[in-house]
């Protein structure tokens, strides 16, 4: 068990002129779930596989509790990882697979027999010790990555996307699996992802990175809540948030008919004379005529408790797909017109130009570490 | 539904059946002839009317039998020395082309099928002129080198192409797992790259095997000369007899290597090892 440490760490592939990974500056609590998050290309596998040694650092350095590992090869980092297409060796039984980081540390038969059945049993994988990976199935297959990995007792267990080749069910089931035996067995977890609702499910903190940059690192409670930038505000949620850019009037943003009032010192931050105001699908509220943005239904997908709206807006010239989340029991028609508002303090501003949210420092911003943060890691642990 | 199903085995059957007929006609013909005498040859009739076993004498405790044993002995070595060198090469070769990036990939690759598409008759006189000059005419080495040149692109080619299929994610799983390179290497590739050389080799051996241009080109005497050459040296007992029945039970004797091989590595040879390393 230990801290992790991203120190400036970059990524830079031989003939690209952008580095992979740029600068990634990341503190990892011991006995934290961290999940990186972010859409495909944005370095969250190629961080995890620098800290796994699979990758080579080109800036910077990564350290594994206090020991600078940036040189160490990966077989000397005392880690364990599960790989998205699993990697077991098909040419093993399943205790051998689970058995083999054990074989090649020198470990005596009858321990690693003990251990393996151990983890097999954490597992539910007892019956299948003597199968071969081919004679068992994905959820199965993807129970065994995870046996190679515990079985080794590491400091650190990297996964990348571990649930992207199972099927929409046993993903959810797994899911809480991961979280609950991580947490139990308190080891450092980095969790790589593309989906944000595994990210929001299982981490304690989240990190969301974009073109190799991280944007945000925090629980994903603050990371809902105050977005530090148009980026995170658009990624996280789902639905996703309605970004709109919005001429600033005297006090505030027209919002439609309306405006919606905004300090004046909040607007003084802004560059131009926009800003970007964001408001998630569920803050929308029905507006009196005129009194609101006027948004055309397209479609309304009813999912009983509630229903999803979505329509679309033209201002300014541009036009802004809208998304609302309303009462299932009185949905809007498709093809008619509604007047939305913002419900009062659920909205997010952000500097048109810059991306940035106005407003104080955010915590959990990139120069931020843990110690930052006004939610303990402790207490995210338990939040969710 | 079922007689869809009844109807479509009885297709394959047949052609399955057909397929066989026309694959093992020839070497049933040639066993049938190796089996008669010298008389019966031009009989006509597909089956000896009596089994002799007197070609078989011939050849391997007869008169032809300096000639055969000799040549057999030759095939063997030779062969084998030729599918050895061409295997460890063309896995260091396939290995390089399947992991690593690096310039000219694509030449090596081309200039080796290039190669391979070269007719060996054309060649086969300057090579004759040069061995004897050089002194490789008539030598094991003399007949290597050319099998090489035959066995060394197919082998590439197919190796390339096995290698690319390996999951290598299983090479970084094992040195996270604690294990360094080589040990990476060796427990986690090698025991799936197996049965691809193994099928390689086989191959490339029945390459050199049944090799004839270069073998009666590129030798004179029995100390090199494989054994389809010493089949067009077989005589028969007078100059008026064909030597039909003894080059048909040598032919016969020459396959039966090949098949035991086959039967042998079949085993080995048993593809979709692969299968259950990654999702599938």
């Amino acid at each position: 068990m230990a801290t992790v440490t991203f120190d400036h760490a970059s990524r830079l592939y031989p003939g690209t002129e952008k580095p992979a990974v740029d600068g990634l500056n990341l503190e990892i609590a011991d006995g934290e779930f961290l999940v990186l998050v972010g859409p495909s290309g944005c370095g969250k596998s190629t961080s995890l596989r620098m800290l796994a040694g699979l990758e080579d650092v080109n800036a910077g350095r990564i350290l594994i509790g206090d020991r600078d590992v940036t040189d160490v090869p990966p077989k000397d980092r005392d880690i364990a990882m599960v790989f998205q297409n699993y990697a077991l060796y098909p040419h093993m039984s399943v205790a051998d697979n689970m058995g083999f980081a054990l074989k090649i540390a020198g470990v005596s038969k009858e321990e690693r027999a003990e251990r393996v059945r151990e983890a097999a049993k954490l597992l539910d994988l007892e019956e299948y010790l003597d199968r071969k990976p081919k004679a068992l199935s994905g959820g199965q297959r993807q129970r065994v990555a995870m046996g190679r990995a515990i079985v080794r007792n590491p400091q650190v267990f990297l996964m990348d996307e571990p649930l992207s080749n199972l099927d929409a069910k046993l993903r959810v089931q797994t899911r809480t699996q991961i979280a609950s035996l991580t947490r139990r067995l308190g080891v450092t977890t980095v969790y790589v992802t593309h989906d944000q609702v595994e990210a929001m499910t299982m981490g304690d903190r989240v990190a969301v990175l974009k073109d190799g940059v991280l944007q945000q690192v925090d629980t994903p409670r603050a990371l809902y809540d105050r977005p530090a930038n148009v980026f995170v505000a658009g990624f996280i949620g789902s639905p996703a948030m309605n970004l709109l850019e919005l001429p600033v009037t005297d006090g505030g943003v027209q919002f439609g008919g309306m405006t919606y009032p905004v300090p004046r010192d909040l607007l003084g931050e802004a560059h131009g004379s926009t800003v970007t105001l964001g408001v998630r699908p569920e803050d929308l509220e029905r507006a009196e005529d005129n009194h609101g943005l006027a948004v055309f239904v397209d479609v309304v997908e009813e999912l009983g408790a509630d229903a999803y709206v979505y329509g679309h807006t033209e201002f300014d010239g541009k036009r802004y797909e809208i998304t609302g989340r309303v009462d299932g029991r009185t949905p809007p028609v498709a093809g008619s017109t509604v007047y939305v508002r913002p419900k009062e303090g659920h909205v997010h501003l952000f500097d048109t130009q810059t991306g940035l949210r106005l407003g104080e420092h955010a915590p959990g911003t990139p120069e931020a570490s843990v110690e930052d943060l006004n939610v303990p890691v402790e207490a995210g642990k338990t939040a969710d | 539904m079922k007689a869809s199903r009844t109807k479509e085995r009885v297709t394959w059957i047949i052609i399955s059946v057909l397929v066989l007929l026309y694959a093992l006609f020839p070497v049933v013909s040639i066993m049938a002839t190796s089996f008669k005498l010298p008389s019966e040859l031009t009989s006509g009739k597909f089956l000896p009317s009596s089994w002799t076993g007197s070609n078989y004498e011939q050849i391997l405790v007869g008169s032809a039998q300096d000639l055969f044993l000799s040549s057999l002995r030759n095939s063997i070595g030779i062969a084998l020395i030729a599918t050895f060198i061409a295997v460890v090469l063309a896995t260091l070769c396939a290995y390089a082309i399947a992991r690593l990036d690096f310039p000219g990939k694509k030449v090596i690759l081309t200039t080796a099928l290039a190669v391979s598409i070269f007719p060996v008759i054309s060649i086969v006189t300057p090579l004759f002129n040069l061995w004897r000059n050089i002194g490789l005419y008539d030598t094991w080495p003399g007949l290597i080198i050319p099998y090489l040149s035959l066995t060394l692109p197919i082998s590439i080619w197919t190796l390339a192409a096995f290698f690319r299929q390996i999951p290598w994610e299983l090479e970084q799983a094992a040195q996270v797992d604690g294990a360094t390179t080589w040990q990476a290497f060796r427990k986690a590739i090698v025991p799936l790259a197996a049965p691809g050389v193994f099928t390689t080799a086989i191959i490339a051996f029945f390459i050199a095997w049944n090799d004839f241009v270069y073998g009666i080109s590129l030798t004179s005497t029995e100390a090199a000369r494989p054994v389809p050459a010493a089949l067009a040296f077989f005589t028969g007992a007078s100059q008026f007899e064909s030597p039909v029945g003894a080059i048909s039970a040598a032919a016969i004797i020459v396959t039966i290597p090949i098949v035991l091989l086959v039967l042998l590595f079949q085993r080995q040879i048993v593809s979709g090892l692969t299968q259950g390393a990654v999702k599938g």
